[in-house]
C-alpha cells in the first residue's frame, strides 16, 4: 500500500521507430493539484491517454489506489474514479446542454450499460435534478435548451468539467484547459478549478503550456521533456531549477 | 498436366483480363479517395458514360472504334474535372453520410438520364474487326479482344509507373495522396492536383467502360450494378494506394476466374468469402484507420 | 462521425408524448384503406418499407451507425419467414417474431466486430457483409431457391380471424399494425435512458466512453435492436407477397432504405414514415414511363435535400410549422 493516489512507474511507448514515452514517471497525491509541463512532444498527452486507457503502454505499470489501471477498458477505468478533460472540448455537439449534464448523471447512478430502454427519461427526477443541480453551480444554468455546438469556447470548457465533476471523480485530470483562451476566460478557469478544489476531495492532474495558469494553481509540478521526467517538485523550486530552465523555460520564452 | 497447364493459361488471361478492367475503373477511385476522402459512389457512372459516348460517337458521328475510345475519354475526362470543380469541391469537409448520398444522387441521376437517352436495354459496342479474331496462345485459342484488354491494362500500369516516379507531376500527387496539409504547406497547388486526378481517374474509367463493355455489359443500371465490385477494390487496397490496387484487381479477377472454373458450384461467392476473410483479419492494414 | 439529424431544436425531455406529425400521418394511412382499396397492396409494401426505413433509424439516426448493408438484416427476416411457412409453421404473427430474432441474433454476432469500426471502414465493411450474404443466397440454392426465390407458401389467417385477400385488405392492416407497434416502440426507446446514451455514442464515442459508458456494448444493443424490426419488415414482405426473391438481400435495397431516411429526414422516426411514400409512389408512377427514369427524380431529390433542404421532408415540415407559428427555436441545430 502507497500513500500516492496514483503511481505510473516507468511507461514506454512508442509508435514505430518514434518513441513517445520513455521511462515516464508520475506520482499524484492524494488532494494535490499537480502540473504536467514540458515543451510540445514531452509525452504529457501520451501519459494521459496511458492514464485513461486510450493508450496501452508497452512497459510499465499504472496503479490506482491500489489497483492497476492497465488492461482495463475506458468505461471501466472512468468508473473507478479518473475523470478527463481534453484540450478541445469533449462534449455531445448535437444535444441541449441539459442533455449532456445528464448523460453522466445516467452514467454514474445506471453503470456502464443504461438497459432500460423504456423508462422515459422524463420521469428520472434524480437525474435530471441532479445535472440541473450541476449546471446551477457552474452558471450554465440559463444555457441548459441551448444547442451544445453553439456555446462559446468558454462554455464548453465549463460544460465539460461539470460533466466530469457530476460523477464525482477522486482524479480530474486536464489536458491544456485553458489552450486557445482569451485571458478573462482563463482567468475564469483558474478561479473554478481553485473552488472545484476547495469544495470537494478532489485530486488534479493538469497539462499546461501557460506558466500563469501553472503557478497560480499547482501544488506540486513534473517536468518532461523528450519522454522522460526530468523533476518533480514545488513550484518554487522548479522556477529556480537549471535543468528546467534550460529544457523548458528557455524555449517558452522564444515562443513568448 | 498439359490439360491443367492449358486451363491455368485460360484463367490467368481470363483472370487477367478481368483484373486489368477493375483495375482501369477502380484505380481512379482509389487514388481520388486517398487525396480527398470522398467515397465518391458516382464512381462507376463515368465508367459507364465512357462507355455509351463510345457507342454514341461510332453511331452517331461514325468515328472508328480506336477513335472513338479516346475521345469518350477524353470527354469524360472533361466533364470529371468540371464535375471536380462544380460539385465535388463541396463534399470535402462533410460528414462521410452526406458524402455518401450526395454521390449516390449523382449515381442515380446518371442512371435515369442514360435510361431516358439510351433506353433500358443493354448495349453492346461493335469492335473493330482487328480485336474480333482469336490467337492460338499455349495451346488455346484465345479472342484477340482479351489479349487487347491485357495489353491497355500493362499499358495503363506503364504510364502511372512513368508519370508516378519519373515526373515532378508524380511527385507531387504521391506527396498530396500522402499528407495533404503537408504537401499544401511546401508549396504544392494541391487543388489542382486534385482536379487533375479526378480528371484522370473518370478519364480511365471511362477508358475501363468502354473497352471493358464486353465484360462489364452497358446498361442503365451500370453505375450501380459494378459500385460494390469497384468498392471492394478499393477498400482492400486502401484509400490511395495505387499500387496495391494493381494487385488487389489482379487477385480479385483471378481468384474470381479461378473460382468459376473449378468450383462452379461456389462461384462469385467465393471472392467475397475472401474479401470478408481479409477485412475481418486485417481491418488496419487494408484501411486507414481502425476505430 | 458526424451525422446530420433533421433535429427539431428540443430535447427528448419536452416531447414525451406521441407528437401530432405521426397521428396525422396514421390517420391518413387509415384513410388510404377507404379511399384507395384498390391499391391495397402498393400501400401494404410502402408500409414494410417505412418499417426498414424507421429500423435504419434507429441504427443510422439514434446511434450513428452508417451503413450500406442494412438489407442483410431485412432478407434474413424475409428469407426465415418463408422457410418457417414452407416447413409448415405457417402462423404469421410468431412467424414474423422469429424472423426479427434471427435477424437481430446476426446483428448481435455482428456488432462486437464491425460497430468498433467507423466513418469509411465500417461502410466497406457493412456493404461487404451485405455482398456476402446476397452471394451465399445466390449460390445456396437448395436453401433460397437461387434466382427463382422461395413460393408456394402459405400463410394461415391473423389471428385465426382475418383471411389473407387478393385485394390486399388484410395485408395493409396488418403491416400498418406492426408499423405502429414499432414505431411506438422507437419512440418510447428514443425517449428513454438508453435513447439518449444512444445519441451520446453518436455524438461523441470518445466522451461516452471516458464518462464510463460501454460504447460498443451500447451500439451492439442497438444495431440488434434495429436489426429486429428490419428482420420484421422483411418477414413482412414474405408474407404478404407469398414470396421471397434475391432482391431482399441486395445492395439496392440497402442503398434504397437509405435514400429513403435521409429523403424523409434523419433522427427523428418521422422520416422513416414521410420518406417511404414519396420514393416509393414517385417509383411506381414513373415506372410506366421508363424502368429506370424515376431514379432521375429521385437523384435531384437527394442532392437538393443534401445541398438545400437539410433534415429532409421532416425538417422542412417542422420549420413550415414552426414558421406559421411566429417562431423558429435559438440556436437550432443543423
Amino acid at each position: 500500500m502507497t500513500d500516492n493516489l496514483l503511481e505510473a512507474i516507468g511507461l514506454q511507448k512508442s509508435f514505430g521507430a518514434l518513441k513517445v514515452a520513455q521511462d515516464v514517471t508520475l506520482r499524484l497525491r492524494p488532494g494535490e493539484r499537480h502540473a504536467l509541463i514540458g515543451p510540445n512532444g514531452a509525452g504529457k498527452s501520451t501519459l494521459l491517454n496511458c492514464l485513461v486507457g486510450k493508450l496501452i503502454p508497452d512497459t510499465g505499470s499504472v496503479m490506482f489506489d491500489g489497483q492497476s489501471v492497465l488492461g482495463r477498458k475506458p468505461y471501466e477505468i472512468n468508473q473507478m474514479g479518473i475523470s478527463r478533460v481534453f484540450q478541445t472540448p469533449e462534449i455531445f455537439g448535437d444535444l441541449s446542454v441539459q442533455e449532456n449534464m445528464m448523460i453522466p448523471c445516467f452514467a454514474k447512478r445506471d453503470g456502464a450499460f443504461q438497459m432500460n430502454a423504456l423508462t422515459a427519461m422524463s420521469s428520472q427526477r434524480d437525474v435530471i435534478e441532479k445535472a440541473e443541480e450541476m449546471l446551477v453551480e457552474m452558471k450554465l444554468a440559463d444555457k441548459r435548451h441551448m444547442h451544445a455546438a453553439s456555446m462559446s469556447r468558454g462554455d464548453k470548457r465549463r460544460l465539460e468539467i461539470a460533466m466530469c465533476l457530476s460523477q464525482d471523480p477522486r482524479l480530474l485530470l486536464l489536458d491544456e484547459p485553458t489552450a486557445g483562451m482569451a485571458r478573462a476566460d482563463t482567468n475564469n478557469t483558474i478561479d473554478l478549478l481553485k473552488q472545484i478544489k476547495d469544495e470537494r476531495d478532489i485530486t488534479i492532474a493538469i497539462i499546461e503550456h501557460d506558466m500563469h495558469v501553472v503557478f497560480s494553481l499547482a501544488e506540486r509540478i513534473t517536468v518532461l521533456a523528450q519522454g522522460t521526467p526530468l523533476v518533480e517538485d514545488t513550484p518554487d523550486n522548479i522556477k529556480g531549477h537549471p535543468k528546467v530552465r534550460e529544457a523548458y523555460l528557455g524555449e517558452s520564452q522564444d515562443a513568448a | 498436366m498439359e490439360q491443367f497447364l492449358a486451363s491455368l493459361a485460360f484463367i490467368v488471361l481470363y483472370g487477367g483480363t478481368y483484373g486489368a478492367v477493375l483495375f482501369i475503373i477502380s484505380v481512379g477511385l482509389v487514388m481520388t479517395m486517398g487525396l480527398m476522402r470522398v467515397p465518391n459512389l458516382a464512381h462507376g457512372a463515368f465508367a459507364a458514360l465512357g462507355g455509351y459516348l463510345t457507342i454514341l460517337l461510332m453511331n452517331q458521328a461514325g468515328m472508328h472504334y480506336f477513335v472513338a475510345v479516346p475521345a469518350a475519354v477524353i470527354l469524360v475526362a472533361a466533364l470529371g474535372a468540371l464535375a471536380e470543380r462544380a460539385i465535388y469541391v463541396r463534399l470535402y469537409n462533410i460528414p462521410e453520410l452526406d458524402q455518401i448520398l450526395l454521390t449516390v444522387g449523382i449515381a442515380f441521376i446518371f442512371v435515369g438520364g442514360l435510361a431516358l437517352t439510351f433506353g433500358p436495354n443493354v448495349f453492346t459496342i461493335r469492335l473493330p474487326e482487328v480485336l474480333s479474331g482469336s490467337v492460338d496462345l499455349f495451346g488455346r485459342s484465345f479472342p484477340v479482344y482479351r489479349v487487347f484488354l491485357l495489353a491497355v491494362g500493362a499499358l495503363i500500369i506503364l504510364g502511372f509507373w512513368l508519370v508516378f516516379d519519373r515526373t515532378t507531376l508524380g511527385a507531387k500527387l504521391r506527396a498530396a495522396v500522402d499528407n495533404r496539409s503537408m504537401a499544401q504547406a511546401t508549396g504544392i497547388n494541391v487543388e489542382r492536383i486534385v482536379m487533375l486526378a479526378f480528371a484522370a481517374g473518370t478519364g480511365l474509367a471511362a477508358l475501363g467502360g468502354a473497352i471493358g463493355a464486353g465484360l462489364f455489359p452497358l446498361e442503365p443500371l451500370y453505375p450501380i450494378k459494378y459500385l460494390t465490385i469497384i468498392l471492394i477494390i478499393v477498400a482492400l487496397s486502401g484509400f490511395g494506394n495505387i499500387k496495391s490496387s494493381i494487385v488487389v484487381a489482379m487477385v480479385v479477377g483471378i481468384a474470381d476466374t479461378a473460382a468459376r472454373y473449378y468450383l462452379p458450384e461456389l462461384g462469385g461467392f467465393a471472392i467475397y468469402a475472401l474479401v470478408i476473410a481479409a477485412v475481418a483479419m486485417r481491418p488496419a492494414g487494408m484501411f486507414a484507420r481502425q476505430g | 462521425m458526424k451525422i446530420t439529424v433533421s433535429s427539431t431544436g428540443l430535447s427528448a425531455l419536452d416531447r414525451p408524448r406521441m407528437p401530432m406529425i405521426a397521428l396525422v400521418v396514421f390517420a391518413l394511412a387509415l384513410a388510404v384503406f377507404f379511399v384507395f382499396p384498390d391499391r391495397l397492396s402498393l400501400a401494404a409494401y410502402i408500409g414494410i418499407f417505412a418499417l426498414f426505413a424507421l429500423s435504419l433509424d434507429l441504427a443510422l439516426g439514434m446511434a450513428g451507425i452508417v451503413t450500406l448493408g442494412h438489407a442483410a438484416f431485412f432478407g434474413v427476416g424475409a428469407y426465415t419467414a418463408g422457410w418457417l411457412a414452407l416447413a409448415g409453421w405457417q402462423e404469421p404473427i410468431t412467424g414474423v417474431v422469429i424472423s426479427g430474432l434471427c435477424a437481430a441474433a446476426l446483428a448481435g454476432a455482428l456488432g462486437p466486430f464491425i460497430l468498433r469500426l467507423t466513418g469509411l471502414p465500417l461502410v466497406m465493411v457493412t456493404l461487404a457483409v451485405g455482398v456476402f450474404l446476397f452471394e451465399a443466397a445466390n449460390k445456396l440454392t437448395w436453401l433460397t431457391g437461387g434466382d427463382d426465390g422461395l413460393y408456394g407458401m402459405t400463410f394461415s389467417p391473423v389471428l385465426g380471424i382475418f383471411e389473407w385477400s387478393i385485394y390486399g385488405t388484410t395485408d395493409y392492416l396488418y403491416v400498418l399494425a406492426w408499423l405502429a407497434l414499432a414505431f411506438y416502440g422507437c419512440h418510447r426507446l428514443t425517449t428513454s435512458n438508453f435513447g439518449l446514451a444512444l445519441r451520446g455514442v453518436r455524438e461523441n464515442r470518445l466522451r461516452m466512453s471516458l464518462l464510463g459508458s460501454s460504447v460498443l456494448a451500447q451500439l451492439t444493443l442497438a444495431y440488434a435492436l434495429s436489426a429486429f424490426i428490419a428482420g420484421v419488415a422483411g418477414a413482412l414482405l414474405a408474407q404478404t407477397s407469398e414470396f421471397v426473391g434475391l432482391e431482399v438481400l441486395s445492395v439496392e435495397k440497402s442503398i434504397d432504405v437509405l435514400v429513403i431516411l435521409v429523403l424523409g429526414g434523419v433522427g427523428h422516426l418521422y422520416g422513416a414514415l414521410l420518406g417511404a411514400p414519396v420514393y416509393l409512389l414517385i417509383k411506381d408512377m414513373s415506372k410506366e414511363w421508363n424502368p429506370h427514369a424515376w431514379m432521375i427524380i429521385i437523384g435531384f431529390m437527394l442532392v437538393f435535400v443534401m445541398l438545400v433542404a437539410r433534415g429532409g421532408i421532416h425538417g422542412v415540415l417542422h420549420k413550415v410549422i414552426e414558421r406559421s407559428r411566429g417562431k423558429l427555436p435559438n440556436g437550432e441545430p443543423r
